[in-house]
């Protein structure tokens, strides 16, 4: 993985990604996808169940190599990510897991203000299996920021939670996002959640997956009420159907 | 308490059949319980106890440091796995007495000869159940280090440590066991001194309460140490885990 300096986009151009079947056959998950996220910018990832967004989501994080293509990444290569499921280590308790993905130098930064903002205080001596998902879920999205990350990862942090926590927690990463102006990019299906997050939508087809288009939302982030946040999607919907009949022409 | 009552009857039933047979083959409890404690007083004991503890030891470590090594590279790495398993079929199969024999033919009827022995004949037991180990580590997890660009000490310690504690306790539970049994066997065939060594010339002068005195002496000895040492590490290690309710 090559970084640049501080200010540079995140620039994903796969080529193409496959992996072997459990018979031996490859299979194409991604072809010919290529995304750039201005610094400091927060960019969604659309499309349906299983095509390929995990995937993608591995590759600019390092994780996975085996790809043709190039990345690059922003900031100096401090990666805060989260995944689907927490990924916790269950054997260590709440503060020990956050502290554990900090950088060598700072294992002994102050963690107060952001436990506090994630409603995490009186929960940081329990181990992962004493908590709720939601609590779960908050105590991953503290380790990816305690690093004070300069690039960050998130897949459908939000997915099977009920509703009242997600927009929560929602609300929550907004500001931290906000805050830190931190590259952000985020994986969904939910096409409401993406509108209220992001700076850029990016809407992916299915299998071998590649960017069907991208479209700038100018309305400044966490200031979209419901209403708008309705009358964008539609318009998304809409703009999504018609790429998908003319596809190839976007 | 249920142990206790158990462990009574049993040398109840000892001392009743001693007592009926009359015989100095089947010394009673009591008998057993004087020499134990004349061989405490003469320091004959707790020395044999100690030079056969200390090659317990040893061999068990040597044992357990290569087993986790190979058992680790074996069950992550497919090719690995595949030119090493021969071997440890043979090593499985191969009789404790021969790798014995081996040992002091080749290297002299010498101490290192002693516990390379047995931790040869330990080895291949560590090796096959820590590869399930290295099979069954999480491969979430996995990313997650990677992600964060864990190092490799934190990668160890927090991450795969602690999916090896169940293994690890399986480990030292058989090994512990089967180590100081074969010690046993290697102190009768090429050691002067350790509780082996004791129990071959007990055997040769029918010496029953000698041979019975030291043998539980060992057993008790080896329960103070499962009972003190391994399971408490054990339930440290299994602290994170949700109480049965």
């Amino acid at each position: 993985m090559r970084t640049a300096g501080d200010a540079a986009p995140l620039e994903l151009c796969i080529d193409s990604k496959a992996y072997l079947a459990a018979d031996g056959t490859p299979v194409e998950v991604v072809r010919g996808l290529k995304l750039r996220l201005e610094a400091g910018a927060f960019g969604a990832l659309i499309g349906p169940s299983g095509c390929g967004k995990t995937t993608i989501l591995k590759i600019a994080a390092g994780i996975d190599p085996d790809f043709r293509g190039d990345i690059r990444t922003p900031g100096a290569g401090r990666l805060g990510i989260v995944f689907q499921e927490p990924r916790l280590l269950p054997w260590r308790t709440v503060e020990q897991n956050i502290r554990l993905a900090l950088p060598a130098e700072d294992t002994t930064t102050d963690l107060t203000e952001l436990v506090e903002v994630l409603g995490l205080s009186s929960h940081l001596a329990r181990y992962p299996g004493e908590l709720s998902l939601g609590l779960a879920r908050r105590a991953a999205i503290a380790r990816a920021f305690a690093m004070q990350p300069d690039f960050l990862l998130l897949d459908e942090p939000f997915v099977s939670l009920d509703e009242t926590i997600a927009a929560r927690l929602r609300d929550e990463l907004l500001a931290l996002t906000k805050r830190t102006r931190v590259t952000t990019l985020f994986v969904t299906h939910d096409l409401e959640e993406a509108i209220q997050l992001s700076d850029r939508l990016f809407f992916l087809s299915d299998r071998p997956t590649h960017i069907i288009f991208e479209k700038a939302l100018l309305l400044p982030r966490g200031t979209r009420n419901k209403e708008v946040i309705a009358s964008i999607s539609e318009e998304m919907r809409a703009l999504v159907a018609q790429a998908a009949t003319g596809a190839g022409q976007s | 308490m249920t142990r206790i009552y158990s462990l009574a009857i049993l040398i109840a039933a000892w001392a009743v059949t001693a007592a009926l047979v009359q015989s100095r083959l089947l010394p009673g409890p009591l008998t057993v319980g004087t020499t134990i404690l004349a061989e405490v007083r003469s320091g004959e004991l707790p020395f044999h106890m100690a030079c056969t503890l200390g090659r317990v030891i040893s061999s068990f470590a040597i044992a357990m440091t290569l087993g986790i090594i190979a058992g680790y590279v074996m069950g992550r790495s497919k090719t690995a796995d595949r030119y090493a398993d021969p071997w440890l079929v043979v090593l499985i199969n191969m009789p404790a007495l021969v790798t014995i024999i081996f040992a002091y033919v080749w290297i002299g009827l010498n101490e290192a000869a002693a516990i390379l022995a047995v931790a040869v004949n330990k080895l291949p037991n560590v090796v096959v159940i820590m590869r399930e180990g290295a099979r069954a580590l999480d491969p979430e997890l996995d990313e997650m280090a990677k992600a964060f660009k864990f190092t490799r000490l934190t990668r160890a310690r927090h991450v795969i440590l602690p999916q090896f504690a169940p293994y690890l306790a399986a480990c030292s539970r058989s090994g512990l066991s089967i180590v100081w049994k074969i010690v046993l066997v290697v102190e009768l065939i090429g050691r002067p001194n350790g509780v082996g060594f004791v129990l071959g010339s007990a055997f040769s002068l029918f010496d029953m309460a000698q041979i019975l005195s030291y043998a539980i002496s060992f057993i008790v000895l080896m329960l103070v140490i499962e009972g003190y040492l391994v399971q408490p590490l054990e339930r440290r290690a299994n602290r994170w885990r949700r109480r049965p309710a």
